[in-house]
C-alpha cells in the first residue's frame, strides 16, 4: 500500500543538512569554490569530509560541512558519462551554458556571464565546499577542513566570504522570512487540485528520489546495481530494481549577487522630493515588507497551511488575496513576485459548478485574474548568506563607490528549470508579470531593454488618490557576479561517488 | 468588425536545395528566429493587416515514432511552410502579399517541387494552401490597426499621468476621468491619437457564422441518441486503447532542444510548433476529427474573448492535418517562455490537453482522455521537446505587447467610449494604466 511507504521517517542521517537547516546559529561560513587538480586526492578527500546531516541534536554542534559539485566536477572526479547523463539537462548545461538561458535568467548586460568573476563558461568550479561554525570555533574549523588531501586535491578559484548581519541583507531588510515548510512525514496529498495557497511542500520538490508536487519522481541518475557492488546506494523507490544516486540529494544554486546599497538609497532619497514619500516608505514599498520584515498585507484571518499561526520572527501568515488591486502591496513589489502565494485555481465559490466554470476559463474577477502561475510548483528554498560590512540607509547616503557587500544567493530545489529559472524568468525578471509592463523586480531587475521597451526601469505602487505612482529610470541595484548549479548529494551518494575509481 | 483569416501554403522543398533555403530564410532575420520587417525579399512590416507569420521548413521531428505500432515510417517530405494570421479575407491578404513580396517568395518557391522561373506566384500559393481543421484567434475581430491605435492611446496616457502624477493624486476620480477625456480629445484633434470606429462585419461571413454558431448544436442534438447508444462502446474501445498504447518518452536530445532555445525569447511572445503521427486506427481518427470539430467550434464561437480556457497567453493557434490525416501539427503564438507555456498547458488546461495530444504517438498514458497524460510533468515536457520544430523565421506586428497587454489597452479605449462611469468603474479603468 502506498500508506505504508509513507510512513516512513526522514532519512535524515543521510541529507545533508543545509536541507533542513540555515545553519543560523553558526554566524560565521565561507564557501570555497574549487577546481580539481588531482582526482584520485579530491576522491579521498570527499571520502573521509565530516559532512554535516540533518539530524536534530541534543547539542546543536558548532561547526557544519557542505560539499556540492557541478556537472563538471563530477566529471573531473571520474563520474561515467551514462551516470551524469542521468542528471537533468540545465544541471549538465550549466548556468552560464547557453545564451537562451542567460536571456532567461536575466543575465545579459552588466550581469552578463562574460563579466563574472567565476561561473562563466571556462571558470566553472567543480567543488563547492561550505564552511560554517561559530566565530570562536570558525578559523581552526576551516583548517581541519582544508587539511589532509584538501592542498593537493584542489585549486582554489575562489573563497565567497560571509558577513553576519543579524539576519538583514545589505539593504537593511529583514531576509529569509519566507519558507516554504517540507512535507518531511510526507502526510499530505499533492497531486489534487489546490483551491487556497499552502506553504506545505512535498518532500520532492527539494528532495530528489521522492514524489514531488505531482506526484511523480523527478528524474535523476538510477544505476545499475551491478555499478554499486558495495550497497552504497539505496534502492530508487519508483523503481526497485535501481539503485538512487540522487535520494536525499538535490540541486544547489549558486549566484553570487552585489548590492549597491550606497546607490538604492540614495536613489530612493532623490525620488523623496518628488513623490512626497520617505526613502524608507518607498523601499518597503519595492519590498513589500517592512524593513523588520512585517508584510504591507494584513494578516490572513483563517489558518495557512505550513504556516504556524505562532511561528517565531516576522510575520508570515499571509496571501495577497485582500489586496486585488494591488492598494496595500504592490503588483510588482519583490515578495509578490517570488512567491504570488495564490493557489491552483482563481478564487471564487468552492460550489462544483463554480470550479468548473472557473476550470472552463469563465468567471474571473477582474482583469488581472488568473494571469499568475500557481505558486505550488515553482517554491525555492533559500540558504545564502550576506557579504560585506554593514551600512545602515543613513550612512547610505555618503557611501561611495568600492566596497563589496552583497547576498551568496543560495537556492535548493529538485527540478532548476520549474522552480528556480522559473522563479528568476517569470516572476523576478519577468517584464509583463501579472500584467504590469516595462518593469522588472525593483530589487533584483537588469533594467535592460526588452522587445518593444527600450528600458525596464519603472516601478508602480498605489498612494492615495485614484491614480497609481509610477518610479522611473529605476538603476541596477543587483548586479551578478557569478554563479553555477551544483548538485548537493545524500551523504551515501557522495560516498559512493567519492568510492568511484575513474 | 472584420474577423482574421489564417493561411498556411506548404511546398516540399527539393532535397538538394535545402541548405540555399535554410540560408535564404536565415537572410530575412534580424535576430536569431526574428524577422526584419523591413527586409527586401518578405517585406513583413508592409502589410498592415497581417498579425503574425511565420517561415520555416517543416521537417517531421520523429518520422520513424509510427514504427512501434508494426507500421513502416510514412512521412511527409520536408517542406517550406509559410504561415499568416491577417485581418480579413485570406484571398485579399493572399493577392496582396503575392504582388508586394513576389521577388523574395520567388527566390524561395524557388527551392520547391514545382515551381519554375515561369510559374506564378499567387497561383502557386493558392495551389500549395493547407487548411486548419481548428483556428484560433484571441480576439476575433480585434484588427492590427486596433492593436497600434490603442497600444499608442495607453502609452500616451500613461506618459500623461507620469507627467501629470502630482496634479492628479489629489482629483477625485470623476475630475480624473474629465481630465483623461480632454487630453485625449485635444491628441486626437491634433491627430496625435488616432481611434478609428471598427469597420462593418462582412455580411457573407456573419451569416456563415451564425449557421455555424447554430447548426452545430443542431447536428449534435440530432446526433445525441446515437453518441449515447455509442457512448459506452466508445468508453471500452477508449480503454482498450489507452491502456495499450505505447509511450515513447526518452529525454529529449540537448543539442537539438538548445538549438530551438536559440530562436526563443527574442521577443515577450515565441512561436510554437509541434508535430506527429497520430495514433493509427478508425477510432484515434474519428475521435481526434470530432474533437476538432468542436475545438473549432469552441474558437469560433466560446474562446474568442481573450482566452482559451483558462490561458490568456495564446494570440493566434491552429492544428493542422497532414500527410493524408496520418500526422498532424499544433502551432501556437503563446506570451512568456517555453517552461511557462508548457506549466500553463499542463496546471491549467491539462485536461484539454489530452484530449486532443493524447491521440497523438507516443504521449504520456491518459485515463479516460482527460485524466493522466499532461500530469506527469516531465514526461509531458520530454514530449513537447521532442516533437518540437525550430520557426527559423518569425513576424510580429506589435513587439513587446503580450496578450494581456492588448486585452487592458483595448479596456482602456472602451472608457472612452462610454458616456459616464462610476466612482468604482474609474478607479478600476485607471488601474490599467
Amino acid at each position: 500500500m502506498a500508506g505504508s511507504a509513507m510512513s516512513v521517517s526522514p532519512e535524515f542521517s543521510d541529507i545533508q543538512g543545509i536541507v533542513r537547516f540555515g545553519h543560523r546559529r553558526l554566524t560565521a561560513a565561507c564557501f570555497f569554490l574549487l577546481r580539481i587538480v588531482d582526482a584520485a586526492a579530491a576522491r579521498r578527500w570527499l571520502a573521509q569530509a565530516p559532512v554535516t546531516d540533518a539530524v536534530q541534536r541534543d547539542a546543536p554542534p558548532d561547526t557544519a560541512l557542505q560539499v556540492a559539485l557541478t556537472a563538471e566536477g563530477l566529471r573531473a572526479l571520474g563520474t561515467p558519462e551514462g551516470i551524469v547523463a542521468g542528471f537533468s539537462a540545465e544541471f549538465i548545461a550549466g548556468m552560464a551554458g547557453d545564451g537562451n538561458r542567460s536571456q532567461r535568467l536575466g543575465d545579459v548586460g552588466g550581469n552578463a556571464p562574460a563579466q563574472w568573476g567565476w561561473g562563466r563558461p571556462g571558470a566553472v568550479p567543480h567543488v563547492l565546499v561550505m564552511v560554517y561554525a561559530t566565530p570562536a570555533r570558525f578559523a581552526a574549523w576551516r583548517d581541519e577542513v582544508t587539511s589532509g588531501m584538501w592542498a593537493r586535491a584542489f585549486a582554489l578559484i575562489g573563497c565567497l566570504d560571509t558577513s553576519d548581519l543579524g539576519g538583514r541583507e545589505p539593504f537593511g531588510f529583514a531576509d529569509g522570512i519566507s519558507q516554504p515548510t517540507l512535507d518531511w512525514e510526507r502526510s499530505g496529498a499533492f497531486d489534487n487540485v489546490q483551491l487556497d495557497y499552502r506553504n506545505l511542500a512535498a518532500l520532492g520538490e527539494f528532495l530528489l528520489g521522492y514524489p514531488n508536487e505531482y506526484a511523480r519522481y523527478t528524474d535523476r541518475p538510477l544505476i545499475d546495481p551491478a555499478a554499486d557492488p558495495s550497497g552504497l546506494l539505496p534502492a530508487a523507490e519508483d523503481m526497485p530494481g535501481r539503485r538512487d544516486l540522487g535520494r536525499n540529494g538535490t540541486y544547489l544554486v549558486l549566484r553570487d549577487l552585489s548590492q549597491d546599497v550606497g546607490g538604492f538609497w540614495q536613489f530612493l532619497d532623490r525620488q523623496g522630493g518628488e513623490t512626497g514619500l520617505a526613502a524608507q516608505a518607498l523601499a518597503e514599498a519595492m519590498v513589500g515588507r517592512t524593513m523588520d520584515g512585517a508584510p504591507l498585507v494584513p494578516l490572513s484571518r483563517g489558518p495557512v497551511a505550513g504556516i504556524g499561526a505562532e511561528d517565531h520572527g516576522p510575520p508570515n501568515r499571509f496571501t495577497f488575496a485582500d489586496d486585488p488591486d494591488g492598494a496595500r502591496c504592490p503588483f510588482g513589489a519583490h515578495i509578490r513576485r517570488v512567491n504570488p502565494r495564490n493557489a491552483d485555481m482563481p478564487g471564487g465559490p468552492g460550489g462544483a459548478i463554480s470550479r468548473l466554470i472557473r476550470t472552463a476559463g469563465f468567471g474571473r474577477q477582474g482583469w488581472r485574474d488568473d494571469l499568475v502561475a500557481p505558486a505550488r510548483f515553482h517554491r525555492i528554498l533559500r540558504r545564502g548568506r550576506p557579504y560585506g560590512a554593514k551600512l545602515t540607509p543613513e550612512e547610505a547616503q555618503h557611501a561611495g563607490a568600492g566596497e563589496e557587500r552583497g547576498i551568496r544567493f543560495i537556492c535548493l530545489n529538485a527540478n532548476i528549470s520549474r522552480q528556480f529559472e522559473f522563479v528568476q524568468n517569470a516572476w523576478v525578471m519577468g517584464t509583463k508579470f501579472n500584467g504590469l509592463t516595462a518593469e522588472s523586480d525593483p530589487l533584483l531587475g537588469n533594467r535592460q531593454p526588452v522587445s518593444g521597451c527600450p528600458a525596464t526601469d519603472s516601478f508602480t505602487y498605489s498612494r492615495d488618490g485614484a491614480v497609481r505612482r509610477r518610479l522611473r529610470g529605476i538603476p541596477q541595484f543587483v548586479t551578478v557576479r557569478g554563479g553555477a548549479y551544483f548538485f548537493l548529494p545524500g551523504i551515501r551518494a557522495l560516498r559512493y561517488l567519492a568510492a568511484m575509481n575513474g | 468588425m472584420l474577423p482574421q483569416s489564417s493561411i498556411l501554403i506548404m511546398a516540399p522543398v527539393v532535397p538538394a536545395r535545402i541548405d540555399e533555403l535554410r540560408r535564404l530564410l536565415d537572410r530575412l532575420n534580424h535576430q536569431p528566429g526574428l524577422a526584419d520587417p523591413a527586409n527586401p525579399l518578405v517585406p513583413f512590416g508592409r502589410f498592415d493587416r497581417l498579425h503574425l507569420a511565420r517561415l520555416m521548413i517543416l521537417e517531421d521531428p520523429t518520422p520513424d515514432d509510427i514504427a512501434v505500432y508494426g507500421l513502416a515510417p510514412a512521412s511527409f517530405p520536408a517542406s517550406l511552410a509559410v504561415f499568416a494570421d491577417c485581418d480579413g479575407s485570406a484571398d485579399a491578404f493572399l493577392g496582396e502579399f503575392a504582388q508586394r513580396a513576389e521577388a523574395g517568395l520567388r527566390q524561395l518557391f524557388g527551392c520547391c517541387h514545382g515551381f519554375g522561373s515561369a510559374s506564378d506566384v499567387l497561383d502557386f500559393m493558392r495551389r500549395h494552401r493547407q487548411p486548419s481543421a481548428a483556428d484560433y484567434v484571441n480576439w476575433i475581430g480585434r484588427t492590427v490597426r486596433q492593436i497600434r491605435e490603442e497600444a499608442a492611446l495607453h502609452d500616451a496616457l500613461a506618459a500623461y499621468v507620469d507627467a501629470n502624477a502630482a496634479a492628479l493624486a489629489g482629483e477625485a476620480p470623476q475630475a480624473v476621468r474629465q481630465r483623461l477625456l480632454g487630453f485625449v480629445t485635444a491628441q486626437r484633434q491634433a491627430g496625435a491619437i488616432t481611434l478609428t470606429p471598427p469597420e462593418p462585419t462582412p455580411a457573407g461571413w456573419f451569416l456563415g457564422n451564425l449557421l455555424h454558431l447554430l447548426g452545430v448544436p443542431l447536428l449534435l442534438i440530432l446526433a445525441s441518441p446515437f453518441l449515447l447508444l455509442y457512448l459506452p462502446f466508445f468508453l471500452w474501445q477508449l480503454r482498450r486503447h489507452e491502456t495499450a498504447d505505447p509511450e515513447i518518452l526518452p529525454r529529449p536530445d540537448p543539442a537539438r532542444r538548445a538549438a530551438i532555445a536559440a530562436l526563443e525569447d527574442h521577443d515577450v511572445t515565441n512561436p510554437y510548433i509541434v508535430c506527429g503521427y497520430l495514433k493509427p486506427g478508425l477510432f484515434r481518427l474519428s475521435l481526434v476529427v470530432f474533437l476538432l470539430w468542436l475545438v473549432d467550434y469552441g474558437a469560433r464561437h466560446i474562446y474568442n474573448r481573450g482566452h482559451l480556457a483558462r490561458v490568456q497567453t495564446i494570440h493566434f493557434a491552429r492544428w493542422v492535418f497532414l500527410n493524408g490525416r496520418k500526422q498532424m501539427f499544433f502551432a501556437s503564438n503563446y506570451d512568456g517562455s517555453l517552461e511557462s507555456y508548457m506549466d500553463d498547458f499542463i496546471n491549467k488546461v491539462g485536461w484539454g490537453l489530452n484530449l486532443l495530444f493524447s491521440n497523438g504517438v507516443g504521449y504520456p498514458r491518459t485515463d479516460w482522455l482527460i485524466s493522466g497524460g499532461a500530469s506527469d510533468e516531465q514526461k509531458f515536457k520530454y514530449f513537447i521537446h521532442r516533437h518540437q520544430i525550430p520557426v527559423q523565421v518569425w513576424y510580429k506586428a506589435y513587439p513587446g505587447l503580450t496578450a494581456v497587454d492588448l486585452l487592458r489597452n483595448a479596456r482602456l479605449r472602451d472608457g472612452f467610449e462610454r458616456s459616464t462611469m462610476s466612482d468604482a468603474e474609474i478607479r478600476e479603468w485607471l488601474g490599467l494604466l
